[in-house]
């Protein structure tokens, strides 16, 4: 009797459809909504390493949005956000669209190409750091054995070179997400519409254009949501190429929370930091996922 | 007789317990988890794992549990712990963080008191670093000289067979050998040790101060701007400028590598070259450590200052393990287990105390010689202001590092210490 209760319990979709969600709220109350509204909390009080703190409302953003590092670690954040997500798109959208031609030893190139994104950020970041070390660059070296320079390349040590250097690693790491995610779209499109454009005579350009774009945009769209989530909170990658650094050239939003909050122990002004990306975040991806409603209805 | 089973001695044992709400004293031996950062003279910890520790486990009954770190990671890990309330039982801080900590340490004034007494008095800059009122935060361990390492040959074939005592000497000297393709090495980078080091004992020598004596900030001066105008043209003059990018081992490399004349630094790179002299060698083939020799940074003038590593030990107050914390802390400062840790630094780490200096290690090798008194001069960042958190806020943000770096990357020397003074004024305006 009690089995068939049961069983008339889950047969209800509403009561069944809870109990199928109800692992994952638990893991997303745990440890998103929880630590969200604890870091909310924390960017409203005085709180420091070891002291609680009291309630001082907007006190912690007033104090950071006058402070000139925090100004200069948001432009950064947008620019480094903004120049990387348009590199990784075009090198990825073209490297995919030459992924997705038939040559031999196709399928080897397209796991190596995923080397860098799978490779731990930490260790390829080291790698990088050696490249543009500002003594041993083999950069560096080889430009002066090919006689391009005269004198050194200050790769990290240059506040514009800085940023382009922590660009150009982000671009390296992130072209192969594109390129894999992108050629998943492109496999997806039917060849007959190519074939049908062809006959009607489009060339390649337009064959692109008015066939592989619009049917590759719903993807694309999803693709650079989450790039730009991921290197608008970036921080290890600039964490360990330059700690910020020179003069605060490189200091993007969380490598800023990171020095404010645990180096010089001001959990409530760290927090606060942290938050300010949020509106921006935020969005980003209420445009996005609109827009991608959008293309789908249409 | 009534019969005693087994299982009634176990009734009656597990009762005993759990009346006496404790163990039995034979399982309640206490841990004590000690966390420090990687030496950078290995042989230290090595010599820690295998024959101090087992010597204090054996002398004080307490099991002595030693965890090494990246110095950078020591912040994360303390402010983990602290916030979680459990982690190590003794961490080891630098310069004047104990300040950033100090709500979480237990008072350790009895054990401090008693090493300073018996051991000639501390040093300045381990009071300043440690103490906050009456409340001592940590006991002070170790100062990491720093001192600049110069190639003694290439400062003679200059004409500098005395280092250059003057920052206008120095600056001369650098000149001439940039010119030869050796330049002066120094960071200005985002780096804990060797940036700070340098930026904070020059702006001093200058006369340049973050604070006056009560805490008012006067950074934005004459002399400061007078000492930012002169690094504009130094750095450009005498520096290799891949400095402004450089961490704690980038000018290791450099000077070892022979592309740099001078850097301010540990002992760390002569120890190095003493450890393998048949692969650091000058250019003329000689052991590269017979041509190394070290001086405390130059005079301004306002005088001659310097700022160096310091390091203590914090008993945390979630510890549970107080009481043998501290007493493993007195054990290890006990002069005779104290000196065979010392010894083995061979000069790397200065101790905090005034008896060390007559110490015959410091006569074995005249090289080492200018460490011997590195903390006595040393100063901590703050001054000439009281000791406190604000002090290490502006020391973790790199305000005066960034103020040298903003000028030599093309800002005008007034803006540069504008910008400084602006932001040091916030964070002591800060609650």
């Amino acid at each position: 009797m009690f089995a068939a209760k049961r069983s008339r319990i889950l047969e209800r979709e509403d009561a069944l459809a809870f109990w199928l969600l109800f692992p994952t709220l638990v893991l997303l109350t745990l440890f998103i909504a929880y630590p969200f509204v604890r870091g909310v909390w924390l960017s409203l009080t005085d709180a420091t390493v070891g002291e609680a703190g009291h309630f001082i409302g907007l006190r912690n953003f007033q104090r950071i949005f006058d402070d000139s590092i925090f100004r200069t670690a948001a432009l950064n954040t947008f620019v480094y956000t903004g120049v990387t997500t348009v590199f990784k798109l075009a090198l990825g959208l073209w490297l995919a669209l030459l992924l997705n031609r038939h040559f031999r030893g196709k399928s080897w190139v397209r796991a190596f190409i995923l080397l860098p994104f799978i490779i731990p950020t930490v260790l390829s970041t080291l790698a990088w750091k050696w490249m543009f070390d500002p003594t041993f660059s083999v950069f560096n070296w080889l430009f002066w054995k090919l006689s391009i320079i005269s004198s050194r390349i200050n790769w990290l040590g240059d506040p514009d070179l800085a940023m382009t250097s922590i660009s150009i690693v982000n671009i390296w790491r992130g072209v192969p997400f594109y390129a894999i995610s992108l050629l998943a779209g492109l496999q997806t499109i039917n060849p007959d519409l190519h074939e049908a454009a062809a006959i009607d005579g489009a060339n390649r350009w337009h064959r692109f254009w008015y066939v592989t774009w619009p049917l590759l945009l719903p993807v694309t769209m999803v693709v650079v949501l989450f790039s730009v989530i991921q290197t608008f909170a970036d921080f290890q990658l600039v964490y360990v190429l330059t700690g910020g650094g020179p003069a605060n050239a490189t200091q993007l939003f969380a490598t800023y929370a990171y020095q404010i909050g645990i180096g010089t122990g001001l959990l409530s002004e760290g927090a606060a930091i942290s938050l300010a990306m949020f509106p921006a975040l935020l969005l980003v991806v209420v445009f996005q996922l609109w827009y991608i409603r959008r293309v789908e209805n249409r | 007789m009534a019969q005693f089973k087994r299982r009634d001695f176990l009734k009656a044992g597990i009762a005993g317990i759990l009346v006496a709400r404790q163990a039995p004293v034979f399982a309640q031996q206490s841990q004590v988890h000690w966390i420090k950062w990687n030496d950078f003279v290995p042989a230290s910890d090595e010599l820690l794992r295998k024959s101090m520790l087992p010597e204090a486990m054996k002398a004080l009954g307490i099991k002595i549990n030693l965890e090494t770190v990246n110095g950078n990671d020591l912040q994360p890990r303390v402010t983990a712990a602290i916030q979680s309330g459990s982690g190590p039982d003794v961490f080891m801080l630098f310069n004047n963080h104990p300040h950033i900590y100090g709500s979480s340490a237990v008072d350790v004034s009895d054990v401090a008191s008693a090493i300073g007494k018996a051991q000639g008095g501390y040093y300045d800059v381990a009071k300043a670093n440690t103490t906050e009122g009456r409340k001592t935060l940590s006991v002070p361990w170790a100062v990491i000289g720093a001192e600049i390492a110069y190639r003694k040959s290439w400062f003679d074939e200059i004409g500098y067979s005395k280092f250059p005592e003057t920052w206008e000497q120095y600056h001369d000297a650098g000149k001439k050998l940039k010119a030869k393709g050796r330049p002066l090495g120094q960071t200005l980078g985002h780096t804990f040790g060797d940036a700070p080091t340098f930026s904070y004992p020059y702006l001093w020598s200058w006369g340049g101060k973050e604070v006056d004596e009560k805490g008012k900030v006067v950074l934005n001066s004459k002399e400061t701007i007078e000492s930012v105008k002169f690094m504009k043209t130094f750095w450009k003059d005498a520096f290799d400028e891949g400095g402004l990018a450089w961490d704690d081992t980038n000018n290791n490399r450099a000077f070892l590598s022979g592309t740099i004349s001078a850097t301010l630094n540990g002992a760390s790179i002569y120890i190095e070259t003493l450890r393998k002299p048949d692969q650091y060698k000058t250019e003329g083939g000689k052991p590269m450590k017979e041509d190394i020799r070290h001086s405390p940074l130059p005079k301004g003038p306002k005088g001659q200052f310097g700022f160096h590593l310091f390091q203590s030990h914090m008993v945390m107050s979630y510890s549970k393990n107080q009481k043998a914390a501290k007493e493993f802390l007195t054990w290890i400062h006990t002069p005779a287990n104290y000196e065979k840790w010392f010894v083995s630094q061979k000069g790397y780490s200065t101790p905090p105390t005034a008896q060390w200096e007559k110490h015959k290690m410091w006569d074995e090798d005249p090289v080492m010689a200018p460490f011997k008194i590195a903390a006595k001069l040393g100063l901590s960042p703050g001054y000439a202001g009281p000791p406190n958190r604000k002090s290490a806020e502006v020391l973790t943000k790199y305000i005066i590092t960034d103020m040298y770096a903003k000028a030599v990357q093309g800002m005008s020397a007034e803006e540069a210490v504008k910008w400084a003074a602006e932001e040091v004024g916030k964070v002591y305006a800060g609650s």
